[in-house]
């Protein structure tokens, strides 16, 4: 019963990824009063990506060839940790909430490797900012998730919902993840999904050279990726999974809850991306600077106690 | 003596000697006279002779004498290609440097004699426990100064950049891999193990050096473009990480957190024998592609992989391994480090301390991040797209004995980390020992595939769970890819804007790739440009160069006024020294006056 409702719930959690992209791009287009694109358009992208032929550079290696594999999966496996509406997921024996940031860097060291490969300058440059912004957001994670496991004790992301709420310290370490977040999804103002102007793509330039199914794997594997992260956010701003054992009734409660959750970080994200905009690259030192500031205040919040 | 700390250290270099040793069988076909090969394999053998010695020693005496034996023999090693012009400077900076830490070790060993009156270990330990704190402070600042200036702390770690890449590989991998841990083995071995933790800042002082080094040491191997002196400086910072284990395993000791001290020196040990593993690896790659492409200018390299594809893979394998990504083994000690820093926040009483921690742990991960940049540079640059020059271009594959050596590193760096839950086992008992813990009910393991850095929290890892979920969905997508709706694929060139001449001078260079660093870090590097253009007529630019480099801020502004000290003091030695026997029989007559008007006052 127990392994059949994590299969479900993990099925749903993949198919329903790039739903949550498809509705962030709709709220931000009703909120620039255009129609926008239904919200099924990255489903409609992946389908046609498939029925494509795939054009490879002839100067790449197998480098270039499995990163898309890479990414996704380590994507999946990531995914496989998270807890959403269920708790007590056998999963995390497997890894807990540090476990799921290393799982991520494996996705990007092979995509930062085969922007590389293609020779092109733009992959190269999409590359180095990638490992740039990362390596940036990798102090405010960390100080983050230590506020939050100073009140909870363990790093098991279960354990981190399981802390009763709101304090001061996890409204900071939400903010500082928060920020964390928007980067690592490429969004404004660190990235912007929505163009391929070479001043200022980062992940767009990374992953230029891929097309057909290989591109189709690598925006699965990042529509997931964000899936992680605002079920693990939304966790730990109003933790609300159950147990299996509880009960139909209370899992349909949590799944409802769930849904919601997500679709306010979604729509909270796509306000933000309408009004903010774009930085410039070396302005990002600074945005992160004030997202370890929020994570140090959380700690110190987190140690006295409010 | 044979105690399991000493057998660990043992396993530590055998491991990491014994593949060089295969490697260097293929590396120095056709480089040297037979003569010449044969001396460097007597010095070769009685380096590692006397890197067993040393963690083997049960005395002070036999301890400095291989510590001697194996610094002048390491030292001979650098200077071996003496052809090269920068070998000499290499071996100088080397040899002052480690003589100045054995200098601070023998005034740490005979402060510890003042109070033990014996040079054995076994009376030595009953003795410190008598020694008054301020002895033992300055006993631990000195030891501290000499060991870490064979392991590299900043700012001691001068020397490291300079002579490790000058050595011959499989000597620079044995050197970075090994040598190098002898000076944390004398540091665990000495301050934990036989003086005792008797003062909080002790461990805070080791974190703090500790936080500088990691950060330090990648930042210059990011702006580094040699291929070797990239993983000398990334060698400074992995000693950083270890240091963060042994220094808050150090501060939990003092605190009687004895469950935390053995996990944080475990979790210290086990990055230690990591990047044993991994940086031999690394050098023994760089040097494969230092013979088949006859330069370490990572300018000048590139498109490897599909000449030297073996190498590439052991390369990436190494790289994987120290950018700490999962399920190598570098990513399991690394979280048992954050997690050792996340437990003992929870358990020290004292705020400061628990935001110190905090503190600790993001520099860690500030240090990951930069490192999985650092070799994505380090392998995408000289592995990946078109190469940068011919010598690139004519590379060849190296032959089997060597490529036997990396793959035996390659595949340890596999099985360390699949093999997390024994490793750590193995290590508690190391560590219970060296920190003289009784630590045969400490486990920190589940189930041998699973490890648990404390009962009842909740937190697991386990590798082989993550190699299995990644092995496994990567199958699927593969089986996806492969026959949902086949379709082709067109091999064609890269796009570049339509023009489709990409050669290797359009690519993403080195120093391109670590401008963002560079710029971000400018506080610190001080970068400077130089940029000069040769006019043809007034609109047109006929050549164009340009320069960057960053400053040296140790040598510049410590090592350099330092070293215009000494020169001036010894300028003014020289003035009773100008080379007249009539003066010098002067000072002869005047010793003799000199003593016989004090020969009645003896």
């Amino acid at each position: 019963m127990k392994v059949f409702a994590l299969f479900i719930q993990f099925i749903l959690l993949c198919s329903a990824a790039p739903l949550v992209s498809g509705i962030i791009a709709r709220v931000k287009n009703n909120l620039r009063m255009r129609r926008g694109a239904p919200v099924l358009q990255p489903y409609y992208n992946i389908v046609k990506l498939f029925s494509k032929d795939e054009v490879v550079s002839d100067t790449t290696s197998w480098i270039f060839r499995i990163a898309p594999v890479v990414v996704l999966s380590s994507s999946l496996t990531a995914l496989a940790l998270v807890p959403a509406v269920i708790s007590g997921n056998g999963a995390n024996l497997a890894g807990d909430f540090l476990a799921i940031i290393f799982i991520f860097a494996l996705g990007r060291f092979f995509l930062a490797l085969a922007g590389l490969d293609a020779g092109s300058s733009f992959g190269g440059m999409g590359s180095s900012r990638e490992m740039f912004i990362s390596s940036l957001a990798e102090p405010c994670v960390f100080m983050a998730v230590f506020s939050l496991f100073l009140r909870s004790g363990s790093t098991n992301p279960e354990f981190i919902n399981a802390v009763n709420y709101p304090h001061v310290a996890t409204v900071l370490a939400v903010f500082c993840l928060m920020m964390v977040i928007l980067a690592e999804t490429s969004r404004l103002p660190v990235d912007n999904q929505e163009t391929h102007l070479e001043l200022t793509m980062v992940h767009e330039a990374m992953i230029l050279e891929y097309s057909g199914r290989s591109l189709a794997f690598i925006e699965i594997g990042s529509y997931i990726k964000q899936m992680i992260w605002f079920s693990l956010l939304a966790h730990i701003l109003f933790p609300a999974s159950v147990a299996v054992s509880s009960g139909l009734a209370r899992l349909g409660v949590s799944a409802v809850f769930f849904i919601v959750k997500i679709l306010c970080i979604g729509a909270f994200v796509a306000l933000l991306e309408v009004v903010i905009a774009k930085m410039r690259l070396f302005r990002v030192v600074d945005y992160f600077g004030f997202a370890i500031v929020f994570g140090i205040l959380a700690a110190i919040s987190s140690l006295i106690g409010v | 003596m044979f105690d399991p700390l000493s057998l660990f250290f043992l396993a530590v270099i055998a491991l990491v000697s014994v593949p060089s040793l295969v490697y260097s069988a293929g590396y120095l076909k056709g480089q040297f006279t037979p003569r010449r090969k044969t001396l460097l394999h007597g010095l070769t053998a009685i380096f590692i002779l006397s890197m067993a010695a040393v963690v083997t020693a049960a005395d002070i005496i036999a301890f400095l004498i291989a510590w001697e034996i194996m610094s002048l023999v390491s030292f001979f090693l650098v200077v071996f290609e003496h052809e090269h012009e920068q070998s000499a400077q290499a071996g100088v900076i080397y040899i002052v440097m480690t003589h100045i830490g054995t200098a601070f070790l023998i005034a740490a060993f005979m402060l510890i004699h003042q109070y033990s009156h014996s040079f054995d270990f076994s009376a030595i330990r009953p003795a410190c426990a008598s020694m008054p704190q301020n002895a033992r402070d300055l006993v631990f600042i000195f030891l501290l100064i000499g060991f870490g200036t064979k392991a590299g702390i900043v700012p001691l770690h001068i020397w490291l950049p300079y002579a490790h890449p000058q050595a011959p590989s499989h000597i620079s991998s044995i050197m970075s891999g090994v040598m190098i841990k002898t000076a944390v083995y004398g540091i665990i071995r000495f301050i934990m193990y036989l003086m005792g933790v008797t003062a909080w800042w002790w461990g805070v002082v080791v974190l703090t050096a500790a936080i500088v080094t990691c950060l330090v040491g990648i930042i210059y191997a990011l702006m580094e473009h040699d291929l070797k002196r990239l993983l000398a400086y990334s060698s400074v910072e992995n000693i950083g990480i270890v240091l963060l284990g042994a220094g808050a395993s150090m501060l939990f000791l003092f605190l009687k957190l004895e469950i935390l001290a053995v996990l944080a020196l475990a979790a210290g040990l086990y990055h230690l024998i990591n990047h044993a593993v991994f940086k031999g690896l690394l050098f023994l790659c760089a040097g494969s592609v230092y013979k088949a492409a006859g330069t370490r200018n990572m300018e000048k390299l590139g498109g490897l992989i599909r000449t030297m594809p073996w190498t590439a893979a052991f390369f990436l394998c190494g790289a994987m391994a120290i950018a700490a990504l999962p399920p190598l083994n570098g990513f399991v000690s690394e979280w048992l480090i954050l997690q050792s820093f996340f437990l003992g926040a929870l358990n020290i009483a004292s705020g400061g301390m628990k935001f110190f921690l905090g503190i600790c742990a993001a520099a860690l991960a500030f240090t990951g991040g930069l490192a999985a940049a650092c070799f994505v540079k380090a392998f995408g640059i000289t592995f990946l797209a078109l190469p940068r020059s011919r010598q690139a271009q004519e590379a060849r594959e190296v032959p089997v004995s060597m490529r036997m050596g990396m793959g035996v590193l390659a595949a340890l760096a596999v099985l360390l980390g699949l093999g997390a839950a024994w490793v750590i086992k193995a290590l508690v008992v190391v560590a219970g020992c060296a920190s003289r813990i009784d630590s045969s009910a400490i486990s920190f393991s589940l189930n041998n595939l699973i490890v648990s850095p404390a009962q009842g929290n909740q937190t697991f890892l386990s590798p082989v769970l993550i190699a299995f979920g990644l092995v496994t969905f990567a199958a699927g997508i593969a089986v996806l890819y492969s026959v949902v709706r086949r379709r082709g694929v067109r091999i064609f060139k890269t796009w570049d804007c339509g023009y489709y001449r990409v050669t290797g001078r359009n690519e993403y260079t080195a120093t391109a790739f670590s401008n963002p660093f560079r710029v971000a870090f400018s506080f610190f590097l001080f970068p400077y440009h130089r940029t000069r253009k040769i006019w043809e007529s007034f609109y047109h630019v006929r050549s164009f160069s340009y320069e960057t480099h960053t400053t040296p801020v140790f040598k510049k502004y410590f090592y350099d006024p330092l070293l215009r000290l000494v020169f001036s003091a010894a300028g003014l030695m020289r003035r009773i020294q100008p080379g007249s026997i009539h003066l010098y029989i002067g000072y002869i007559f005047l010793t003799v006056v000199v003593l016989i008007i004090l020969m009645g006052k003896f």
